[in-house]
């Protein structure tokens, strides 16, 4: 079974080519990096798995289906979920709302029963909240329940985008720049709770990250790219030694 | 202040947020109730209030929780009317049959409207919903056949299943009623799924829409949802207006709709009900202060003498007869909202209960929000 695969992926933006015929698999349970210098394409590629942009030639596809051409808000529904590297957290809600607001994939009532607010409604609202709980307790949420996302440092609101991609349960957890603005213990916080996902939650992990010294602590396999294109893809240890790699970062 | 010790995740679900706030909610229904019997002079003052508190509910849902601005509503108000007057009058069916075929119709415009919406953000949108409600107005004008064009159209008192509601006082708890019913279906909304999903897009489309949020049917929905509301204030409109002209339905009306969630508070069911206090109030209150305040004012100058007393009561009671002088106050109100208090006055009603709840440790800088900075591209 293939569990996620970009198939020659590329795009243009105006006359600049944003991706240049990118591939690459995932398997299913491994954490694999996306690295590269500013620019090259890293967040293009997870805007292309969310669907908000249109690739102009290659495929996606995810536990073998083609993703491809799916709906932006189909993708959710098909257990992949997202964060943002400048936090998309909805401001003017408390933490609760918006983890709550990742339990929208799993939505089962209808307007009209939730107009009179049926016990149906009731019945399914409790049922999310127990998700969101199991989500809270598992990265140490609780002081922030009912705080409005305005309130909360920077640290925090981090984890709670990522609390709230958790929400959705989803297979496939996309990472956008997990430690960008955080203090050295929050990354390494951040590191222990990526690894976490992956061996208690058994959920893949794609993720985008600057910080090195994270990658190597929890990649299995990293993939660089430089103005688009692909110039290599191992090991953490084998892409940083790869000489393309060095000359990208360090030129020459 | 008040701690609310939470054990049952169903305390989160709640209408109210304890006990003590419930009974406050009762308290004020009971005054509302008892309202008839201490100001019978200004019921139908306050029959107004009620329903530009659903027309404020209507806009709020938009504009407020689903971040929509729409300076249409007038359009709805007046499809509502006019709709429930045909149906009522013309066609003659009873009263609750016509409420619903004109509250359905309304929805229909609203989804209409709502439609091309999808493709439009911020002040395009707001220009979109105005043309619209341009338009509407003008099929008001032409449309003699039903509207009775610029002849205008005079509309019955209510009957509800034979029972007719001659007196203001009936009036008034009918509209209370429908206000009530009004705030407890769109609270049930936005205590569910469909709610927090109109939240959702207020605040970030792009995260809405990677959390599976169907911006098109949620946006269509906050429309036809807010237009349906809207229809309901309509048909009650017409009833407190007693007779139906193209006129009403003016830009004008669309603006004092907008400002009514504005001044109120955007984003909370309290602000749409303050706001509409504040609008359908004001015109009350500048036309009482016309008749007092040139006596009041010139009698506490008369202490300076005779003749300055009469001068500055002439002063001051050419300016209060000005015309023109009600919208400029509207407009001045406006803008010092919009200055000094941007959460309305829900805001200012909540940092003045703060300050009472911890006097003496209220601290300003509880309201004060950190400016941010970080927010992503948006990515259209």
């Amino acid at each position: 079974m293939t569990f996620f695969k970009a198939d020659g992926l590329s795009i243009n933006f105006g006359g600049i080519r944003a991706l240049d015929a990118v591939s690459f698999d995932v398997e299913a349970g491994q954490i694999f990096t996306i690295i590269g210098p500013n620019g090259a394409g890293k967040t293009t590629i997870f805007n292309l798995v969310s669907r908000i942009y249109d690739p102009l030639q290659g495929r996606l596809i995810f536990r073998d289906e083609e993703i491809t051409r799916v709906a932006p808000h189909e993708i959710a529904r098909r257990g992949i979920a997202r964060t943002f590297q400048n936090l998309e957290l909805f401001e003017h809600a408390t933490v609760l709302h918006n983890l709550l607001l990742g339990r929208h994939a799993h939505k089962r009532s209808r307007f009209v029963e939730e107009l009179l607010f049926l016990p149906r409604v009731r019945a399914l609202e409790l049922e999310h909240r127990e998700a969101v709980e199991t989500v809270i307790d598992f990265l140490d949420l609780q002081p922030y329940r009912d705080s409005l996302i305005a309130n909360l440092p920077y640290g925090v609101r981090k984890v709670v985008e990522m609390a709230r991609a958790l929400c959705t349960q989803p297979t496939l957890l996309l990472l956008d720049e997990p430690s960008s603005g955080l203090s050295v213990e929050e990354t390494d916080d951040m590191a222990f709770w990526i690894q976490d996902i992956r061996t208690l939650l058994g959920i893949t992990v794609l993720m985008v990250e600057h910080d090195m010294r994270l990658v190597t602590a929890v990649s299995d396999r990293v993939l660089a790219l430089n103005y688009g294109r692909p110039i290599a893809l191992g090991t953490p240890r084998e892409v940083q030694e790869h000489p393309e790699v060095v000359k990208a970062y360090l030129g020459g | 202040m008040r701690f609310v010790f939470k054990t049952s995740y169903t305390q989160d679900l709640g209408l109210f947020r304890d006990d003590v706030q419930r009974n406050c909610y009762v308290v004020l229904l009971a005054g509302l109730v008892v309202l008839p019997w201490l100001i019978p002079n200004y019921l139908v003052d306050m029959s107004l209030v009620l329903i530009y508190a659903i027309g404020g509910l209507s806009l709020m849902v938009l504009a407020g929780y689903t971040g929509l601005v729409s300076l249409g509503h007038a359009a709805f108000l007046g499809i509502g009317a006019y709709a429930h007057v045909y149906f009522a009058q013309s066609l003659g069916l009873p009263w609750l049959v016509a409420l619903a075929l004109a509250v359905v119709l309304t929805a229909a415009a609203g989804v209409l409207v709502g439609l091309p919406a999808l493709r439009m953000t911020g002040v395009y949108l707001t220009i979109a919903t105005l043309a619209f409600a341009l338009i509407i107005q003008e099929v008001f004008t032409r449309w003699d056949r039903v509207t009775g064009g610029l002849k205008g159209r005079a509309v019955d008192k209510p009957v509800i299943l034979g029972v007719a509601l001659a007196h203001d006082a009936a009036f008034y708890f009918l509209c209370l009623a429908v206000l009530i019913g009004g705030l407890w279906l769109t609270s049930n909304v936005l205590r569910s799924p469909t709610g927090r999903a109109w939240i959702a897009i207020r605040d970030s489309e792009i995260a809405a829409q990677s959390l599976g949020v169907n911006l098109a049917v949620y946006k269509t929905m906050a429309f036809a949802y807010s237009a349906a509301l809207m229809g309901v204030a309509g048909a009650l409109f017409a009833h407190k207006v007693g007779f139906l002209a193209p006129d009403i339905f003016s830009v004008l009306l669309s603006i004092q709709l907008l400002l009514m969630v504005v001044v109120g508070g955007l984003g909370s069911l309290h602000g749409a009900v303050f706001g509409a206090v504040f609008v359908a109030l004001l015109p009350v209150a500048i036309s009482q202060a016309r008749d007092v305040l040139p006596a009041w004012i010139g009698g506490a100058a008369g202490v300076l003498g005779p003749q300055a007393g009469t001068a500055v009561f002439l002063g001051v009671d050419r300016f209060v007869k000005q015309p023109g002088l009600e919208p400029g106050i509207f407009g001045l109100i406006l803008v010092l909202f919009i200055l000094f208090e941007p959460l309305g006055v829900y805001g200012r009603w909540l940092k003045l209960r703060l300050f009472f709840s911890t006097f003496p440790l209220y601290k300003r800088a509880t309201f004060r929000r950190q400016k941010s900075y970080m927010r992503s591209e948006r990515l259209r």
